[in-house]
């Protein structure tokens, strides 16, 4: 039987599962953080309104365990998009295919204008996106690009459209890393409105999507939800639910946990259920109370104060300086972003605010041995 | 008395080996390093830039004394060893490796499978190979067949800080040994690392405890203590624990 993550998720109900959570107490929370190893059910507490009074203590304890794991290190990366052509309609995107907006692929030389950009400011490790566009940004044009740039970076990961097993795996002989999935929302209904056409509108494709990549033996699967979509605490859960079947089941593989939001009156969609900082917070030391080893990124949608202060509560990767739109860097500067950037600041001053924190950043921390 | 520790046609008059991840600075980890009085620092080539002469980790470790020892940390099998060992050798101009392969990301508990694989090629490849593994007796007698200068059995999972977990097998390890026994991952303390010494392993390796500590330096300083306490103290032979009471009158005189 070809079992797959969706055979675990089906046997789980959205409400039941929200209610459960929320009906956790504070003898649920105090006994979740007095454990060692913490399992799904202490998770569930941990995110719960029960344990908003321990936030304090979640995140001394957070900031512990990162810091015995990760050391007093960041790990830092870039995103480069390489094209905003798309056939989906996701609500909340800017490249979603109806939105009336220039479409551009970047070339090879618009590809390598951006990289000696990049290179200069340092970075190592390159998150490449594109949107889903099958003919004109395919498999073949991706592998390409990393091909065009693999001399240059150690570590390339893609956020790209889902793809099938025997695609990854042709890239991964390419020597791809990494590929980051997010499920925007496990809630099923909901997600069907978000993501009304386009492959994409395919939510058990999307949800097989890390199994396809243990599969096909990628060195790291990035999974997350875009809060807001729906009720935070249930799409944390579902998330972590997601990390320990693949991680039971993938083992060899590497996992990193995303924590994009939608923010209020930010001018794109409205979340139909607000995260607020201290939600985040929440989630993020949960997820780190839950899994001592996993991989916690934050990218440049969150404000200058909050990422001067999450770097110390769990948070092991920062992206910095970010451009959301293909060619952002250096080829067309001022064309439409994907998301709207909250910290805007050029890397030497994250990289300093790192170091003066006592976070050394780290810009190199991978070799392809094959 | 001159306690020299030979590892292949290395000699080592300090028995704490030091890496190099989690500081806080490259300032800081090179202070620590020396405080360690550390002759041979563990680097994870997949952190070098070996295409930059000008690396900032490597000068802030290079200094008289050090011999650099590249690991494999990031390898999953042992063809990626061998191949991570080769880079090693020609970036970084030393045939010395720290084998460490861990398919388990999580963990980072090493393969003993693909190590034993790994360690037999690249001895045939003249490498000083010190591999990272459980502490598995049997399997230190294996690699010891095949040709490793040394066995680096773990004390427990690496970063932990638990201290020396598989003590039962490190003193079997430590009795069959013709190589020097490293205790590599998961001294968290000096007590452990004086512990793991006392015991008679030739060596230990710490990085995580004194990386993460409030103040490296001092915590290097205090482990090159502990090690010297240690090794002096099974030199010196401990007094053996008694297992039982001796009656003052033996049971067995009425014999004679």
């Amino acid at each position: 039987m070809n079992n797959t993550f969706q055979n675990l998720f089906d046997t789980y109900n959205w409400d039941e599962t929200l209610a459960s959570i929320n009906s956790k107490t504070t003898q649920d929370v105090e006994y979740a953080l007095s454990k060692n190893k913490r399992d799904l059910e202490d998770f569930k507490a941990l995110v719960s309104p029960a344990a908003a009074p321990y936030l304090e203590q979640m995140a001394q304890l957070s900031m512990a365990t990162t810091k015995k794991r990760f050391g007093n290190t960041i790990q830092m990366y870039v995103p480069m998009y390489l094209s905003n052509e798309c056939q989906n309609i996701c609500t909340y995107c800017g490249f979603s295919m109806t939105n009336k907006i220039p479409r551009r692929t970047l070339t090879d030389a618009e590809i390598l204008k951006e990289v000696a950009f990049l290179k200069k400011k340092g970075y190592d490790h390159i998150l490449l996106v594109t949107g889903e566009a099958n003919k004109t940004v395919g498999v073949p044009y991706i592998k390409h690009a990393m091909e065009l740039i693999k001399d240059q970076f150690s570590n390339i990961t893609i956020e790209v459209q889902p793809l099938d097993q025997n695609e990854y795996e042709e890239l991964i002989e390419a020597n791809l890393y990494a590929v980051l999935v997010y499920q925007e929302t496990y809630h099923r209904d909901e997600y069907k409105k978000h993501h009304p056409k386009g492959k994409k509108s395919n939510f058990d494709y999307r949800l097989d999507t890390a199994d396809r990549l243990g599969k096909a033996g990628v060195h790291k699967i990035g999974i997350g939800a875009l809060f807001g979509l729906e009720d935070w605490r249930a799409d944390s859960f579902f998330t972590a639910l997601h990390l320990k079947y693949l991680q039971k089941t993938y083992w060899k593989t590497k996992y990193s946990i995303s924590f994009p939001r939608l923010r209020p009156h930010s001018g794109g969609l409205e979340p139909k259920v607000e995260m607020t900082d201290k939600d985040l917070v929440q989630t993020i030391c949960a997820f780190r109370l839950l899994d001592e080893d996993v991989e916690l990124s934050m990218s440049t949608r969150e404000s200058e104060t909050f990422r001067n202060n999450i770097v110390h509560l769990g948070i092991t990767s920062l992206s910095a300086e970010s451009k959301t739109n293909p060619g952002g860097y250096v080829v067309e500067p001022q064309s439409l972003e994907q998301f709207e950037i909250s910290d805007e600041r050029p890397t030497e001053e994250i990289a300093e605010m790192l170091s003066s924190q006592g976070l050394e950043p780290v810009w190199k921390d991978w070799e392809a041995f094959q | 008395m001159n306690d020299i520790l030979k590892i292949a046609d290395k000699e080592f008059s300090s028995r704490l080996f030091t890496g190099t991840g989690k500081f806080s600075s490259n300032q800081l980890m090179s202070q620590a390093l020396i405080a360690s009085e550390s002759e041979l620092i563990t680097v994870a080539l997949k952190r070098v830039d070996v295409d930059n002469e000008q690396d900032r980790m490597l000068q802030s470790i290079m200094r008289p004394n050090v011999n650099l020892l590249p690991n494999t940390s990031g390898v999953r099998n042992a063809k990626e060893a061998v191949f991570a060992a080769q880079l090693a050798r020609e970036a970084l101009e030393t045939n010395w490796i720290k084998l460490e392969i861990h398919p388990d990301p999580k963990y980072l508990l090493p393969d003993p499978i693909e190590t034993l694989k790994a360690a037999e090629e690249l001895v045939k490849l003249g490498f000083v190979v010190m591999p990272y593994i459980h502490a598995d007796p049997v399997l230190c007698k294996r690699l010891e067949d095949v040709g490793t200068q040394c066995v680096m059995p773990l004390g427990a999972p690496i970063g932990t800080n638990k201290g020396i977990k598989t003590v039962d097998f490190l003193e079997i390890i430590i009795e069959q040994s013709n190589v020097p026994v490293i205790v590599d991952a998961g001294i968290g303390s000096p007590s452990h690392a004086a512990y793991a010494m006392e015991l008679g392993a030739d060596a230990v390796l710490v990085n995580t405890a004194i990386a993460v500590s409030q103040n490296p330096i001092e915590m290097a300083k205090a482990f090159k203590m502990a090690v010297e306490a240690g090794r002096m103290a099974f030199n010196a032979k401990l007094a053996t624990i008694k297992k039982h009471a001796e009656a003052s009158s033996p049971l067995t005189s009425f014999l004679n």
